[in-house]
């Protein structure tokens, strides 16, 4: 049995964590909510530029000499991972299960005989991976510090998966992160990027058959600013997705914090209240019977 | 009859109104769209959209670059980066020209992948120089 003294020292150390988690879940909350606006604000471009790359697919045939982004490069001999993960822990399996799907993914590719590459974006992930394939990442990004990320930030990853493909150095590209389902639950997802999968063209709405679409300069040059713009979009919306799970993975791990250390205060406070108890019935045992033996 | 004209940036939709005629930046050459315009998917020079009603440009804004599908009823404009006219600063400008230009040289010959994208940039950068200056 734990001397009261230090029973007190217990409960006033587990009260003040849990301040610190209810203030968190506070904190994540509000974030919550400015990375969930800052996802709906990028939303309609997004939407607009899968339109768009739909009709001008029905007049594409895909073959070798397509730009690099459509047709891939022929093979898939090596494949580029792009795991997107937070910069910050205490969010519970968030990060965790982008490492673990990452993994999964790594394992049998290696295991089909391919190359693997690891591309990681955000602090979490690229430790956790650093430590399971140290000679698989080819270079990494955080965003430690900073408040929210901007679309520069998904063109400059989108810029070097360019440069990257140009260079020949892999086939195909995947990015996997926390697809943002509601605000207690995120899905770990893949999402191929190169070759590009296009967008099914969109059904005629009964005004008759697809009206012909003209493009200037022409539906190759388009295609070739499109397809970039769009991987970086991917990208983007891949990032703001993670960004708003992140949020709302670290509400749910907070919110359980707190409950918990709500539960162990009330245990330490009944097992206090025992002892202190026990003390004093034993105090008075002793009185009475001293005072009996006179 | 108005035509819906859309503008939206990458993080954000940015205007979102009924005009009378707008005229775009295409790469081919500025293009006015009326309504009931052909469709058509065009790519998009650095340079200025101008808004009308009736006879009057009411807005000009500044694109650096983008897309634009045109239907009969619709504009709308994917743009990289969008700055009204009255915004941009002659300094600013020179900056930029300066930047790319610097970029094009570091990427060494012609002939390289992005040497397109570069030269597009130089252009973009100048347009915006020139609008600046038209200010």
């Amino acid at each position: 049995m734990p001397s009261l003294k230090a029973l007190r020292g217990r409960i006033a150390s587990v009260k003040s964590t849990q301040k610190i988690t209810s203030a968190m879940k506070m904190v994540a909350a509000s974030k919550l909510r400015r990375a969930q606006a800052q996802a709906e604000a990028a939303r309609p471009y997004a939407q607009r530029m899968e339109r768009m790359l739909a009709s001008l697919a029905a007049g594409v045939t895909v073959h070798p000499t397509s730009p690099k982004l459509l047709a891939g490069t022929g093979r898939s001999q090596i494949h580029l991972l792009i795991p997107v993960t937070g910069d910050r822990g205490l969010a519970g399996a968030f990060n965790a299960s982008i490492g673990r799907l990452t993994r999964t993914i790594a394992r049998r590719l290696e295991s089909e005989g391919k190359t693997v590459k690891i591309y990681a974006v955000g602090r979490k992930g690229r430790d956790y991976l650093r430590r399971e394939f140290p000679d698989n990442i080819v270079g990494d990004v955080s965003y430690v510090g900073r408040k929210s990320i901007g679309f520069a930030d998904a063109s400059a990853i989108a810029a070097r998966v360019i440069t990257m493909l140009d260079a020949g150095e892999f086939d195909v590209c995947t990015v996997v992160y926390n697809r943002f389902q509601s605000v207690i639950s995120q899905v770990p997802t893949e999402m191929q990027l190169v070759p590009t999968p296009l967008p099914a063209a969109q059904e005629s709405d009964g005004t008759g058959p697809r009206a012909f679409i003209d493009s200037e300069p022409d539906e190759e040059a388009v295609l070739a600013r499109l397809l970039p713009q769009n991987l970086a979009v991917q990208i983007y919306r891949a990032q703001l997705e993670s960004a708003a799970g992140f949020f709302g993975s670290q509400m749910t791990a907070m919110d359980n914090a707190t409950r918990n250390a709500g539960d162990m205060i009330k245990r330490l406070t009944l097992n206090y209240n025992r002892a202190r108890q026990a003390n004093i019935t034993r105090e008075l045992i002793e009185i009475i019977s001293g005072a009996e033996a006179v | 009859m108005p035509i819906d004209l859309e503008i939206l940036g990458p993080e954000k939709l940015l205007l979102s109104r009924p005009v009378d005629m707008v005229v775009i930046p295409s790469a081919e050459g500025d293009m006015g769209v009326l309504p009931n315009h052909a469709p058509m998917i065009v790519l998009l020079r650095g340079g200025t959209i101008r808004l009308y009603q009736g006879e009057t440009v009411t807005d000009r804004l500044f694109v650096s670059g983008g897309f634009a599908e045109v239907t009969t009823q619709r504009v709308t404009v994917l743009a990289d980066e969008v700055i009204p006219v009255a915004d941009l600063s002659v300094a600013e400008g020179e900056r930029r020209v300066a930047a790319a230009q610097a970029e094009y040289e570091a990427a060494g010959k012609p002939g390289v992948p992005a040497e397109d994208a570069l030269l597009d940039r130089i252009l973009s950068a100048g347009a915006m120089l020139e609008a600046a200056k038209a200010n």
